[in-house]
């Protein structure tokens, strides 16, 4: 018996046929984008683990000249220094589809272009070392955007992979072999129906062939009784 | 084509330098008030939103949750304190995820 309840007919059988035709097909599409993918994914990771790196050093480079500024200067006047700034920057958003998987790209822009505009302060009451922490910490802004993206990008993209190998894998390992085991205990039914009814046919037909034989032996006993006598022994009937 | 904004995310003392390149920082306090805020972000305009790392250990379960939505795209920065490879961690398991296991 298969796993599934099937009606072991025809139209059963030719239906199966079919589904199976376009698991088949289906399995193979979705294993080549799960290829694919994985061959965009890897790309995407490898970059990704070398601009975080770069990002978390860059990162820490400007908290430590940050934190020199802070030895400087008060608290508080940094705080004021840094209160209202300058430069904003607004941030677009496009899509891109890589396998049929949205992935964000991002363009920023900032409200002024001069890259001296990111002091927000003036610099007769603070130290020079502010300046180079703001300074540090725009030049690692830049890959942090592109980290942001790729990093979006690459979790989509595992999540994509995924489902699709879980897609894959379902179509191999149940689906296909599921239909594949009912077609086969139908086409089994059916010839072991066709044997059947081919022995039902000549069952009947020796039944038929019996009685006519009884039919014929009476029929000549019959007659001889009708001519009197008894059967003579040496004439065969 | 539509404009985002960028948020930061973290201890004052590791946010404040952000607020110098124009983006916008929320200092938070405690763990409770991040979750909050992260929570407000996602509702509004919010594309990319900087989470530093010691907060992100404490609040696994709200990152996870944006994880697979388009917007925000939440990437870990290591705070003030130094890094914790959470972020690392975060490459890592998108491997694991994809491929079932670290081939990298």
């Amino acid at each position: 018996m298969p796993a599934i309840n099937v009606n072991p007919t025809r139209m059963e059988l030719t239906r199966l046929k079919g589904r199976l035709k376009t698991a088949v097909r289906g399995h193979k599409l979705l294993k080549d984008k799960r290829d694919e993918l994985m061959k965009q994914f890897l790309d995407v990771v490898r970059e990704n683990r070398a601009l975080r790196k770069k990002v978390e050093d860059g990162l820490m480079q400007a908290y430590g000249s940050f934190t020199v500024a802070s030895a400087i200067m008060s608290s508080e006047m940094l705080e004021q220094s840094l209160l209202y700034p300058k430069q904003s920057v607004e941030l677009d958003m496009t899509f891109q589809n890589v396998m049929s998987v949205n992935v964000p790209v991002y363009h920023f822009r900032t409200r002024s272009e001069d890259p001296g505009e990111v002091y927000p302060y003036g610099f007769a009451t603070t130290s020079g070392e502010l300046d180079d922490a703001v300074d540090n910490m725009a030049s690692v802004f830049q890959d942090m955007l592109k980290l942001a993206e790729i990093e979006k990008t690459s979790q989509l993209l595992a999540e994509e992979i995924e489902k699709t190998r879980r897609r894959v894998n379902a179509l191999e390992y149940v689906k296909i072999p599921q239909m594949e085991e009912a077609i086969q205990y139908i086409s089994m039914k059916l010839d072991e129906n066709e044997r059947s009814a081919t022995i039902r046919l000549m069952k009947v037909k020796d039944m038929l062939l019996q009685e006519a034989i009884e039919e014929r032996q009476e029929a000549n006993a019959r007659a001889v009784e009708a001519f009197g006598g008894h059967p003579d022994p040496d004439i065969p009937v | 084509m539509s404009s985002y904004k960028i948020a930061v995310l973290g201890d004052k003392d590791s946010v404040l330098g952000f607020k110098a390149l124009g983006l916008d920082v929320f200092p938070a306090d405690t763990v409770e008030e991040a979750r909050r805020t992260l929570h407000d972000l996602a509702k509004e305009n919010y594309a990319v939103v900087y989470l530093t790392e010691q907060y992100a250990a404490r609040m696994e379960a709200e990152v996870a949750r944006y994880k697979d939505a388009l917007t925000p795209a939440i990437i870990l920065i290591p705070g003030k304190e130094g890094s914790l490879g959470i972020g690392m961690a975060n490459v890592k398991s998108a491997v694991e995820r994809a491929v079932g296991a670290d081939i990298l």
